[in-house]
This record gives C-alpha cells, sequence and structure tokens, in this order.
C-alpha cells in the first residue's frame, strides 16, 4: 500500500497557479526523489503533504492521515528538514537534541539513550556541548537530519537538504539516507542536483507547477535514450511539455 | 553617476514597498499632534469633590453652590457627616473631600470666624495643590463679597501676562518636540538599521565590490530618508498651523536649515551606530535606548530640563535634540532671529561634525 | 503539559544566552526608573527672573527678597527698561519678568492696593500656570506680612468674617512628585519588557526559519503560546520586583497596600500585554516591523493613560478611549494599591477590565498563530 497518495492536487497563489494537478504515490520504504528547477513547485508540494499549507483543491493522504482534515496525525507520523536551516542556532548540540525529543513526547530515558547513540554515530560526542552557531555547515546538515528521524517517523520529507555543502559531505549525507532508508523509513527528498537524482528508487521531475515524469532513475534514461540524469532533466526542462511527451514517445517507440 | 541614481532608486523603491512602516511613519506624528493638541490636558479640571455639610446652613448652601458651579470641580456626593472619606479616596470616588464645621453660618456671623476642612488625595501631589489653591479662592472671593466696610489688609494685585503663548497650548511646547523625536526616528533609527540589515544579510559586500564607492553607498542609503524626514516635517508644521494654530513667528527658511542641520547630526549618528552593531536587533535597541529615550526624556520635550537634579541637566548638554527644541522653540514660537541662537546652532554643528568623522573613521575601519 | 516544559527550557536558554540582550532586559530598566523618577516632574524649580524695581522702595525690595526666599525664584538679571527685559526673556535668559511700578508703596500705603506685573515665559503653557501659582502664593503671603508693618486699621471681627481653611494632604503630605510617579514609571517598565520582547520573539522564529520545524511538529496551538507567554512573564515579574526595591530604597515610596494583592494583579495585567505583543508578533513578518507596530501602539497607550497628566482634564471623547487601554487601569491599580492601600474590593473594577483584556488579546493571539498557512 502505498503511504503517500496525491490525487490532482492544485494550489494557486491569486492568479498564478504554482501546482497543477499533480497525481502520484510513493510505496513505503522507498527513497523518493522529487526534482525539479527552482520555482518548479517543489516546495509548496511538500509544504502541503506536511501540513503547513492548505491546498486549493484535489486530495492527498500521508501515512494514511488525510491532508485537510488530520494534518496534526500526519505531522506525529513524519519528520522534515527544510532548506532553511532548522536547528537552533543559539542552543548547544545537546540541547537542540533534548528540545526537539522533548516536543515529539519522547521519555526522558528515550531522549537520552537517543542522544547518546546518535552523538557517537555523528561523531559529534566532543562538540556536544558547543553551539550550533560555531559548526561547519555539513555537520549541522547532518545534525538536522538525524533531529528530523529523532522520533522514529513513519516518513522523513527534505527539502533542499544538501544545499551548499561540498560533494564529500553529500556523500555522507546521502549514506545517512540510505541507512534510514533501510530501517525502513520512507525518504521523500527534493533536490536539483541531478546527481543525487541517481541515488533515489525513484525520481519524479517536475516542471512548471506540472510533474512531466515519474519512474526510477534507469527507467527514465532509457525512455529519453540518454545517460545521466542530468540529460532527462535538461530534455524536460529546455522543451517543455510538449517536447519531452514527443521524446519520451519516440523513445518509448524506438 | 548613473549607477548611483539607480541605486538611490532601488532603496527609494524598498522603503515604499513596506506600507506598514511607512504608515507608522506618518500617522504617528500625526496622531500625536492629534493627541497632544485635542485630548491631553496638564491642566487641572472637573476633580471630583466630595461635601460634607453638617450644618446645612444658607452660607454652606450658597458657598457649595460656587464650587460646583466651578469648571474645576464635579460634585461626587453629599453627606452631612464625617464618615468613609478614606474608602471614597482609596476607591478613587473623589480626589478632595471639602468638610464645613458645624453652625457655619451662625459662627461665621457672631464669632466672624468659622471653619473650613480641606482633604485632598494628595497621591497626585500636583492635582492637590492645584485643587487646594481653587477652593481656597473660591472661598476668599466668597468672603470678601461677605465683608462690609473697608477691607481690613492690603492687597498686592499681580497684573499677569502670558508671553508667547496666552492661552496656554499645550501644542505649541509639543509641536517643536515631536519634530525633534521623528527627526531621531526616521534618520538615526531607520538608517542604522537598514545599513546592519545589509551587513547581516551579506549584501553589503556585494555593493562594496561594484563600482559604486564606499561613501556614495551611505549617501545612496541616506537621501531616502532624508527626503521622508523633510516630508514628515512639513506635514507636522502644515497641520499645527492649520487645524491648532500654532505660530510660525520667525524665518521659516531658517527653520528648514536648522532641520537640516539636525537631520544630518541624526544621519550621521546613524551611520555610526550601524559602524558599530553586528545585528539589526543590537542597532535596534541601541537607537531606542541611547537616541529616543534621551530625546524624549532629557530634551526638555516633555520635563523641563531647569528642574531637573543637576546630574541629569549635565547629562542633557550632550543631548542634541536640546539645542535642537531651544532652536526651533525659539524661531517658531518667540520668533527670535538667528543673533539669538547662533550658539545653539554652533554647538549642534560641532556636534554634527564630531560624529560624522568618528562615523567615516569607523566606517573605513570597518566596512571598506 | 510536558511539552510545555521544553518549550520553556529553551526559551530561558535562549533568552540568557544573548549577550547583548541581557543588559538591555536588566539593566536598562532600572536605569530607565532612576532617570525617568528624577527627570519626569512638572514641579517648576529654579525660575529665572528679570526685575525691573521702579519702586526701589523698603516694600518693594522686601517684595523680591520674598520671592528668592521661596527657593522657586532666582533673580538673574536687573534693569530699568523694559525693552531690555524683554529681549533677555527673547534670548532665552529668563522666564519671567517681575515688574513692580513706580510709587508701589505709596499706593499700598494710600489705597491698601498695588499691582505688579509678572509676565510669564508661556512656551509650556502648563509651567507657566505653575510658576503663576507660585507667586501668587508669595503675593497673598507677602499681603499678610506687609499688613504689620503699615497703619491700617485692624478688622472688625463682624464686619470682616474670616473663613478659615484648614487642609490636610493625605497619603502624601509633603507633596512628593516621585511617590506619585514612580508606581506609574514601574507600569512603564513592566509593559515595555513584557510587550517589545514577546513582540519580537514569534517574528524572529520566522525570520529564521525555525517556525517551520515547529510547525510541522505535533505541537499543540495552546502549548505553543503558553510556552512563549510564560517566559516573559517571570522575567516581567522579576523586574517588577527589582524595580519594588528600588522604589523602597531610592524613593522611599509608602507601599501602603498588600504586595501579594500587587503581584496578583501584575500577573493578570502582564498576561493582556504579553498576549497583545505575541498577536503583534503573529501578525508581522520582520522584527523591524513587529518592533515599529509595538512602538506605536506603546507611544498612544502611554500618552492617554494618566502617567503624566490627569485623566479627568481630558475631554469627554478621550476619556471614553481611556476605558480601552489597558494601561490606564493598571497605573490606577497601583496608584491607589500602593500610595493609598486600597485593597481587592477597591480595585475590582479595575481588576475585571483587565482580565478581559487578557482573555480577549491571548484568545487573539491564539487564533491568530496559525500553524497552517491558508
Amino acid at each position: 500500500m502505498a503511504i503517500i497518495e496525491v490525487n490532482r492536487l492544485t494550489r494557486a497563489f491569486g492568479d498564478f497557479i504554482a501546482v497543477k494537478e499533480v497525481t502520484f504515490s510513493v510505496e513505503r520504504g522507498e527513497i523518493f526523489g522529487f526534482l525539479g528547477a527552482n520555482g518548479a513547485g517543489k516546495t509548496t508540494c511538500i509544504r502541503m503533504l506536511i501540513g503547513l499549507l492548505a491546498p486549493t483543491s484535489g486530495e492527498a493522504r500521508v501515512a494514511g492521515f488525510d491532508v485537510y482534515t488530520q494534518p496534526e496525525q500526519i505531522k506525529r507520523n513524519i519528520g522534515y528538514m527544510s532548506q532553511r536551516f532548522s536547528l537552533y542556532e543559539d542552543l548547544t548540540v545537546r540541547e537542540n537534541i533534548r528540545f526537539y525529543g522533548g516536543i515529539y513526547g519522547l521519555s526522558n530515558r528515550a531522549i537520552k539513550e537517543k542522544t547518546a547513540e546518535l552523538l557517537e554515530e555523528l561523531g559529534l560526542t566532543g562538540v556536544r556541548d558547543e553551539r550550533i552557531r560555531s559548526l561547519p555547515l555539513g555537520w549541522r546538515q547532518k545534525l538536522a537530519f538525524s533531529v528530523a528521524i529523532l522520533h522514529d517517523p513513519e516518513i522523513v520529507f527534505l527539502d533542499e537538504p544538501t544545499g551548499g555543502v561540498d560533494p564529500i559531505i553529500r556523500r555522507q549525507f546521502w549514506d545517512l539516507i540510505y541507512e534510514a532508508s533501510a530501517q525502513g523509513v520512507t525518504v521523500f527528498v527534493t533536490t536539483h542536483y541531478m546527481d543525487e537524482a541517481e541515488y533515489c528508487d525513484r525520481v519524479s521531475i517536475m516542471v512548471d507547477g506540472r510533474i512531466e515524469a515519474i519512474g526510477p532513475p534507469g527507467e527514465l534514461k532509457r525512455k529519453f535514450g540518454v545517460d545521466t540524469m542530468n540529460e532527462v532533466f535538461l530534455r524536460l526542462a529546455r522543451g517543455g511539455a510538449e517536447t519531452a511527451a514527443e521524446t519520451a514517445a519516440q523513445g518509448g517507440g524506438g | 553617476m548613473n549607477a548611483f541614481r539607480g541605486f538611490v532608486l532601488k532603496e527609494f523603491y524598498h522603503i515604499l514597498r513596506d506600507r506598514r512602516t511607512l504608515v507608522i511613519l506618518f500617522g504617528m506624528p500625526v496622531i500625536q499632534l492629534v493627541l497632544f493638541g485635542f485630548a491631553i490636558r496638564n491642566e487641572v479640571n472637573d476633580v471630583r469633590v466630595l461635601l460634607v455639610d453638617p450644618s446645612g446652613d444658607y452660607v454652606t448652601q450658597a458657598i457649595k453652590s460656587e464650587v460646583l458651579a466651578s469648571p474645576y470641580f464635579e460634585g461626587v456626593g453629599h453627606q452631612t457627616r464625617e464618615i468613609g472619606i478614606e474608602r471614597t479616596f482609596q476607591k478613587g470616588r473623589a480626589k478632595e473631600a471639602i468638610i464645613f464645621e458645624p453652625d457655619f453660618a451662625h459662627r461665621l456671623a457672631h464669632e466672624g470666624v468659622a471653619r473650613v476642612q480641606v482633604l485632598t488625595d494628595a497621591s497626585d501631589p500636583n492635582t492637590a495643590n492645584t485643587i487646594l489653591a481653587y477652593t481656597t479662592s473660591i472661598l476668599q472671593d466668597y468672603r470678601r463679597r461677605l465683608a462690609s466696610g473697608p477691607p481690613g489688609g492690603v492687597r498686592i494685585v499681580p497684573e499677569v501676562r502670558m508671553r508667547y503663548n496666552p492661552e496656554l497650548k499645550s501644542v505649541f511646547l509639543f509641536v517643536p518636540g515631536l519634530i525633534a523625536l521623528i527627526l531621531m526616528l526616521v534618520c538615526a533609527l531607520m538608517t542604522s538599521i537598514t545599513i546592519t540589515r545589509e551587513k547581516e544579510t551579506g549584501t553589503m559586500e556585494v555593493l562594496l565590490v561594484s563600482p559604486l564607492k564606499p561613501a556614495q553607498i551611505i549617501v545612496g542609503k541616506v537621501i531616502p530618508y532624508l527626503v521622508i524626514s523633510l516630508a514628515i516635517v512639513s506635514v507636522i508644521l502644515t497641520l499645527a498651523r492649520a487645524v491648532f494654530q500654532v505660530p510660525m513667528r520667525g524665518s521659516l527658511t531658517l527653520l528648514m536649515l536648522e532641520c537640516l542641520l539636525f537631520i544630518a547630526c541624526a544621519l550621521s549618528l546613524g551611520i555610526l551606530i550601524s559602524t558599530r552593531s553586528r545585528t539589526q536587533q543590537t542597532a535596534m535597541m541601541v537607537s531606542l535606548s541611547g537616541l529616543l529615550l534621551p530625546t524624549v526624556i532629557l530634551s526638555g520635550f516633555i520635563f523641563p530640563v531647569s528642574s531637573m537634579p543637576v546630574p541629569l541637566q549635565m547629562v542633557s548638554h550632550i543631548v542634541p535634540a536640546k539645542w535642537f527644541l531651544i532652536i526651533v522653540r525659539g524661531l517658531m514660537i518667540k520668533g527670535v532671529s538667528f543673533a539669538d541662537i547662533w550658539q545653539e546652532t554652533l554647538v549642534l554643528a560641532g556636534m554634527t561634525l564630531f560624529f560624522l568623522a568618528v562615523s567615516v573613521r569607523n566606517f573605513n575601519d570597518r566596512l571598506a | 503539559m510536558r511539552t510545555i516544559l521544553f518549550l520553556l527550557q529553551k526559551e530561558f536558554l535562549q533568552i540568557f544566552r544573548n549577550r547583548a540582550m541581557l543588559p538591555i532586559i536588566f539593566v536598562m530598566p532600572l536605569i530607565q526608573l532612576l532617570v525617568l523618577s528624577f527627570a519626569a516632574t512638572f514641579e517648576v524649580k529654579n525660575t529665572t527672573v528679570s526685575l525691573i524695581d521702579e519702586d526701589g522702595s523698603t516694600t518693594s525690595r522686601r517684595l523680591v527678597e520674598h520671592f528668592e526666599a521661596s527657593g522657586y525664584f532666582t533673580v538673574v538679571h536687573r534693569t530699568f527698561s523694559t525693552a531690555e527685559a524683554d529681549a533677555a526673556m527673547q534670548r532665552g535668559d529668563v522666564r519671567m519678568i517681575l515688574h513692580i511700578p513706580p510709587d508701589f508703596e505709596r499706593d499700598l500705603r494710600l489705597t491698601g492696593t498695588a499691582p505688579v506685573q509678572l509676565i510669564l515665559d508661556a512656551q509650556d503653557g502648563a509651567a507657566a500656570g505653575v510658576v503663576q501659582a507660585y507667586a501668587a502664593r508669595i503675593l497673598t503671603a507677602y499681603s499678610r506680612d506687609v499688613r504689620v508693618d503699615f497703619v491700617v486699621p485692624p478688622p472688625d471681627p463682624v464686619a470682616q468674617p474670616v473663613i478659615d481653611v484648614v487642609f490636610s494632604h493625605w497619603y502624601n503630605p509633603d507633596l512628593n512628585y516621585q511617590f506619585y510617579m514612580v508606581p506609574g514609571i514601574l507600569v512603564l517598565l513592566v509593559t515595555m519588557i513584557g510587550t517589545f520582547l514577546s513582540s519580537m520573539n514569534v517574528v524572529r522564529e520566522k525570520e529564521i526559519g525555525t517556525i517551520e520545524q515547529l510547525n510541522v511538529t505535533p505541537i499543540r496551538k495552546r502549548d505553543f503560546i503558553i510556552g512563549k507567554l510564560v517566559p516573559f512573564w517571570i522575567l516581567a515579574l522579576v523586574e517588577l520586583s527589582a524595580g519594588l526595591v528600588v522604589a523602597k530604597v531610592v524613593f522611599h515610596v509608602p507601599m501602603l497596600g498588600n504586595l501579594w494583592l500587587v503581584y496578583g494583579l501584575t500577573g493578570v495585567y502582564l498576561v493582556g500585554m504579553l498576549g497583545l505583543g505575541l498577536w503583534i508578533s503573529t501578525i508581522t513578518e520582520t522584527q523591524q516591523q513587529a518592533m515599529f507596530i509595538s512602538w506605536f501602539i506603546m507611544v498612544v497607550f502611554i500618552l492617554m493613560s494618566g502617567l503624566f497628566t490627569p485623566i479627568e482634564s481630558m475631554p469627554g471623547w478621550a476619556q471614553k478611549l481611556t476605558l480601552l487601554n489597558p494601561i490606564a487601569y493598571f497605573i490606577e491599580i497601583m496608584r491607589r494599591v500602593l500610595l493609598k492601600g486600597a485593597g481587592f474590593w477597591d480595585v475590582q473594577a479595575q481588576f475585571w477590565a483587565l482580565v478581559t483584556f487578557a482573555v480577549i488579546l491571548v484568545t487573539l493571539a491564539v487564533r491568530q498563530y496559525h500553524k497552517v498557512s491558508a
């Protein structure tokens, strides 16, 4: 059974339609890449799914709950890491973990255990009493991810999690994602780094508020007859909707 | 030069787009002017008074009706026994009690002396003092009319003339202060915040590597606020003139020049603060506590400087608004000429040069 | 319930970690209390006088001595020319011209009355009124004194009846102006700290982006608002205590009422003002906006609160407006309880008004705070 089901989901801001009748589903346990250029509507879509923004029309269910009527139940079952930095810079590593653990209702003992475990895993034990402000960006981002899955959510939503960090840190970050996925967490990740798309089980590509292609990276590359996801993306983005559909049809025929 | 013009225009757009702040910038002086002009009065009126009259004869009736007829008093109760006054004061139901002694008319007629006890709620000492004076004068006037034959004592009659402001309107006092306050708010607070914000968000570095010279950047940031503050000064002056009949007895041109001087002073303070603070919050708090509060409290805006303790009077000398207020009041209300205010102008000009020099040095050290 | 504890812990950590703000929160208010209480006075001392004594008699000199001995007036300029005296006032050197006409003493002897001219610089109308009252009192007192020296018939007690006015100023017999101002300024401090800090708080989380992270947690709106409200509530009460100590130790303000009552009422009042701050915070986008709006509301509330000028003197419509001003109620309460020893029943009308404000403002804040944007 799909853990995220989206049917003709739409969001308008005045005359501007940011997300146009988007339909897709995400299976339990998969790593789903949500791709698109800046301004394609990715963030708007993710904000509707996590209950930060009310949809204009359409349907969506996340972890079995309806986004219109049960946003608070959804929030109990998801984790979220935004493109804007989400930890408190004036608090220490440990204080941040404790705070987020606390508001998700973890018991004091669970918080203590989780903290130790997490610090160990990330190799942050030495800086656990440092303020976040003094840590390098890459460390902070890894910590933010770990905090987002601290309460063992069913799904974690990552909005551009690797913006602005170097390739080595990005690689390490994806190791964390795989690890979480191996423990059964569904990962929903937006990015505009096309090399990262290759790491996903399935991807969707959004152009101007619509999903123009969806499928495993290998399948999409075959369909478009190219070697990298980057080229798939360029075709879709450059050609616009019609050419893309044409190419896809030709690829499918040949 | 073209780049510079574009930059200034961009700054204008920034300001004009933030409607809420703009509404407050123009609305605040207008509302304050209206409050000071119509609502806020220093004089004491309609004081609630409790009358205690055990005798209830023709003399006390006559005195009571005179008290109640005066605009200063408003009767809240009338009783024949002296009880419950403490409670009345504590509940705030009256601020004064006038207590006549028993057999008032009889004593006055036969013994020539009758006693009135006046109790005031002196938790507000100014009001207490003033209403005591009012009450005494009503009683003495009544007595004088009662007297027959030549008066027993001598009387020195004060002929009082209230110069510059015969109707004692408080707007006259507040308009110049309001101008100083608004100029400080717009020029110092707003500039310091906007420059700090560019630093905080990192856009200042982008500007510094552009072909614009650092001095041009600062001037460009400052020009819109200069224009806005001149506009606000004009609004205040027009309103003060049209609605509240505040006079403009001196030279308007000179007043505008002095305003420009004060604006320059405030702007250089704003720049100085922005070169020293890292975050908007710090800039805001330093401007609020270091500039706006002294402008309100220590400049003579509301409270006369000459009545303050000596240490505070000394501190007031370094508040630019203090000197500016003397100038503006002189020009508007008293109609002085430049010969009467050249010293204050010189002090202000000196301060401006000093702040400007310090901020230029700081700016070169820290920004460029 | 447990969630609130975590929120509180976090807010306190953040407050105490902000080195730049700590002095502003804790030291500034006390400095303000000291400076304002000394500076905010409508008493008028040291009025500078230009004297034109055209009489030059013993009587006129005695009159001038009376003026100087009162402590309110200082003669800094003597002249025989009105033009010179006017110029001195124009320059701002003197605030009053005392003009004693020729034949002052003679007129007084012969007719029993004589005029003196007082010309006051009335730019500050209220101050001029006060100076006039001082001068009138000195003249009356002097008339009484001078009677003894003159050959006037003793008054016939029946033809010249006397109304003897005995007065006493309750609660503040020495008319100490600071007693009146300090409780009001305390209100100001508590209000400023509460409203400014709370109004900047939520909007700050908006600016740095952490609010999003909180909004995707299952945190309840009610818990969130409580978690934001309580820290500033506690801070403001700490400020109040420090302020009360200063009021007692430095200004010797009498505290007749029950201090627990003061704290209880302040607690209710603060809930309302913090609600106001949080409401401002939820409707604004930047800290700058939040600060401007709170500043604007504060200025209007304070001017209309009766702190500096009596509410009874306002015109009717303005007095009605003060019914909507929580600061006005609270200043009234503080003055009554501290200075006059009023008990709960004496201030219950104001108490219920404060409760109403608290309920309305907190409801507004809770309703305005949306976890989901529309």
